[in-house]
Formats: C-alpha cells, sequence, structure tokens
C-alpha cells in the first residue's frame, strides 16, 4: 500500500472540510473495498477521510410510513434490525448475504452504494424500492443515482448520509453468489408497491445495475413467477467475463427473478 | 507517523505507526503478538480475524488508525489464567485442525458466531458464519462438529450459572 493520511471526522460538515484540503482524496467508511483496493495499489489516495465514527450517519428509524437507514450503518445491523426485518424483510436478507460476516460487520450502506460495484448487492434494492438517496447537501432519486460502472451522481466531496424508502408490500431479493467472491454473478431485487412493480438486476448489467422493464410490466399485471418465466434479457446489454458469458448471465436473470418473486 | 492507542486483550496499548500500517501488522510487529496470522493478503482467508468492540473483523483489511481508540481481542486473549477458551477446548477436542494456520481466524469466527447465536447454532448457520474462513486442510468437518460442541457446551455452563 502506497503511504497515505489518515483523517478521522467527526461530524459530516468536518468531513467535507477534511476531504477540501486535498485533491487526491477519498472518503472511507468500513472500507471493505477501498482497503483492498489500496493494498493491491489499484488506489492510492494521499488522504483518507473516516467516516465511521460520525454519529449522525448511523442507525436506523422507520416512521411515518417511511424507512430511513443511516449511510454508516453496517450490513450486519441491517441484516439483524427487527425494523428492517418488519418493514422489509427482503433488504434484511439482502444484507445477511454480503460477503462474510467479517465483512458485514464493517461494511456499509452508505459505502457500497456510493462505490456502486456493478456486482454489489444494496444497487439493486435501492433502484426496486425507488429509494431516495439523501446527501450532505440534496436529496437525489435512486433512479438517478447509479449512472454506471463504479459511477453515480455523487460530486467528488458529497457525502451519502442515509437512504429512504417507503416499505414495499411485497418484496424479494435473490442472487447466485460468486463460489470464490460472494459478489452477485447475478442479483434480482423485485419490490411490489403503492407505484407499481419495479425490479432491480446486479451483477449483470454491462453498464451495472439496471431496471428490467419488461419485467416490470409483466409482473405489473400478475405478480407471479410464471408471469416472467418467459421474459427475457438481450445478452448484448451484459456483462462477459470468466465467471459467465453474458447470455449465460441472460439466464440468470430470470432464474434470479422467478425466485424473488417466488420469495416475496 | 502517528501514534495509536487501543486496548488490546484488555491492556492500553500505544505505538507510533505509518497510517498506511494495517491493523494485522501492528498486532504482530509491534505488539509481538503473533497468534493472528496473515493467510492470503487479498481478504479473503479469515486467517486475521480479531474481535473490535466484540465484533469479528479481518485485521488485515483495517487500518491500525481506524482502531485506534477501539478494544481489541486476539486468538491471545481467549485462555483465562491458563485455562483454554472452551472454543479452544473444543477445536483440541474434536481435532479441529491440522497445521494450524487458519485455526487463530476459525477460533475467534467460532466465538463470535456463539456470540451471535448461543445454543441455537445448527450445522447450516455455522457453515454459513464460515463462509469469511479458508481451511485447506481440515475439509471444515471437524471444525463445525468443534462450533457445534463448543456452543452447546457454553449454553450449558450458561444455563447452569443461572
Amino acid at each position: 500500500m502506497y503511504a497515505t493520511n489518515y483523517h478521522r471526522a467527526s461530524s459530516v460538515a468536518d468531513a467535507v472540510h477534511l476531504k477540501g484540503a486535498s485533491d487526491e482524496s477519498k472518503y472511507v467508511s468500513g472500507g471493505m473495498t477501498l482497503i483492498p483496493t489500496m493494498k493491491q495499489r489499484l488506489a492510492a489516495p494521499s488522504d483518507l477521510v473516516d467516516l465511521r465514527h460520525i454519529a449522525e450517519m448511523k442507525g436506523i428509524t422507520v416512521s411515518g410510513g417511511s424507512v430511513r437507514i443511516g449511510a454508516a450503518t453496517t450490513h450486519a445491523e441491517v441484516a439483524q434490525s427487527s425494523d428492517i426485518k418488519a418493514a422489509c424483510p427482503a433488504l434484511a436478507h439482502l444484507a445477511s448475504l454480503i460477503g462474510d460476516p467479517h465483512v458485514r460487520h464493517m461494511g456499509t450502506i452508505g459505502g457500497s452504494i456510493a462505490n456502486n460495484d456493478p456486482a454489489a448487492d444494496y444497487p439493486s434494492a435501492m433502484l426496486a424500492l425507488a429509494a431516495t438517496i439523501v446527501t450532505d447537501r440534496r436529496e437525489i432519486a435512486a433512479d438517478d443515482f447509479f449512472t454506471g460502472l463504479f459511477e453515480t451522481a455523487l460530486a467528488d466531496d458529497e457525502i451519502v448520509v442515509a437512504v429512504t424508502f417507503r416499505p414495499p408490500e411485497r418484496a424479494g431479493y435473490c442472487k447466485f453468489p460468486n463460489p470464490a467472491s460472494r459478489y452477485a454473478m447475478t442479483g434480482v431485487f423485485v419490490a411490489k408497491g403503492t407505484d407499481g412493480v419495479r425490479v432491480g438486476v446486479t451483477g449483470a448489467g454491462a453498464d451495472g445495475v439496471f431496471r428490467h422493464a419488461a419485467m416490470e410490466a409483466a409482473l405489473a399485471s400478475d405478480f407471479s413467477p410464471q408471469a416472467i418465466a418467459s421474459v427475457t434479457t438481450d445478452p448484448s446489454d451484459l456483462l462477459s467475463d470468466i465467471h459467465g458469458s453474458a447470455e449465460y448471465r441472460a439466464n440468470l436473470v430470470t432464474v434470479m427473478a422467478r425466485r424473488a418473486v417466488a420469495a416475496a | 507517523m502517528t501514534k495509536v492507542t487501543m486496548t488490546v486483550n484488555g491492556r492500553q496499548v500505544s505505538g507510533d505507526v505509518e497510517e498506511r500500517t494495517l491493523l494485522v501488522h501492528f498486532i504482530r510487529d509491534r505488539l509481538g503478538l503473533t497468534g493472528t496470522h496473515v493467510g492470503c493478503d487479498t481478504s479473503q482467508c479469515g486467517a486475521c480475524v480479531v474481535h473490535m468492540d466484540g465484533k469479528s473483523i479481518k485485521s488485515c483489511s483495517t487500518l491500525a488508525v481506524q482502531a485506534a481508540g477501539s478494544s481489541i481481542t486476539t486468538i491471545e486473549g481467549l485462555a483465562q489464567g491458563g485455562e483454554l477458551h472452551p472454543v479452544q477446548a473444543a477445536f483440541k477436542a474434536n481435532h479441529g485442525l491440522q497445521c494450524g494456520f487458519c485455526t487463530p481466524g476459525m477460533v475467534m469466527t467460532a466465538v463470535d458466531m456463539i456470540n451471535r447465536y448461543g445454543g441455537s447454532l445448527d450445522e447450516k448457520t455455522v457453515r454459513e458464519n464460515l463462509e469469511g474462513n479458508i481451511c485447506r486442510c481440515t475439509g471444515y468437518h471437524n471444525i463445525v462438529k468443534a462450533i457445534l460442541a463448543a456452543a452447546s457446551d457454553m449454553s450449558a455452563g450458561r444455563q447452569a450459572a443461572e
């Protein structure tokens, strides 16, 4: 790992201030992606601004028909939260599948969505739940937030402080994990809410997480696994790598979506 | 260089470290606690697992400066008064190791999962919770057996104490 300087932020405002002091600085939350990436010298930030100790970014609240998860809330906390299990058990299930227990004790929802790894689990749920990404300066609809592989609508020094969403009537998540990394080779989150059905697909898209319009239309009139059994996905829009071809992933999208609907 | 202070196995320790120093290197090289191992160095094998504020983490994927102010427990902190921790005793009794390299991480992971699940641990849950720990010798069979035995012993002990 190249040398770096560490700063522990005490508040969101303090974090933005600390980050602004250097052009090559990065925020770190749980660090479960960033630290391994720095160890491989694939990232070399001059400064790290640690967001893990900012009280206003932690915790889960459910009130007025809205769920709010602080960005520094760990995957383990989401997986075990009785509030999340009651409001959206599929999201607690999703969090319980990320990485392994040690990663879940450190990794955070804010870090996951800000990094927008094309095989991360959370982005699919954010899209399907029509979540709002709350930052230190604005609110961004999930549909506008995820803009490509590892790309988001965030400005360089902008911080995700929370995500909010309305609990769905029904939701399900199913993923086919890479046997070694546990990242999604394909993961599908389906949610049925007052505004209809939304389907978020991660791990498969060549441009990252995406909504599946054909499946949403099919499920809107019939929310059942059979309704999407013959809905296909164009492989030319999907990832192809040593773990699986685009055609293989296209099939996985349908299989995972059917299982997610069955679980919802 | 920056000074970090943390509690390790109940003892307050301090040291000057480069800010890029990984927690595992601080523990091994500065504190001389070499029970915590570096296996893969790519954040996958779990030989480096320690507890930070009571939760299992990978000390190879955490900077020492990130752990400043926290309470760390390593494999050396488990046995009390010369007596093996029940999980260590169960690994010994069930032959839950062969070469032993992954064992510190396995034991720290086992203690963490028993803390979370207690006597309700079953084989499927144990295997799911071992996803972050790789053993290349045992095929996991006796590791799972040891963890289940320890969970059962510890919950029986708790009931007896009540």
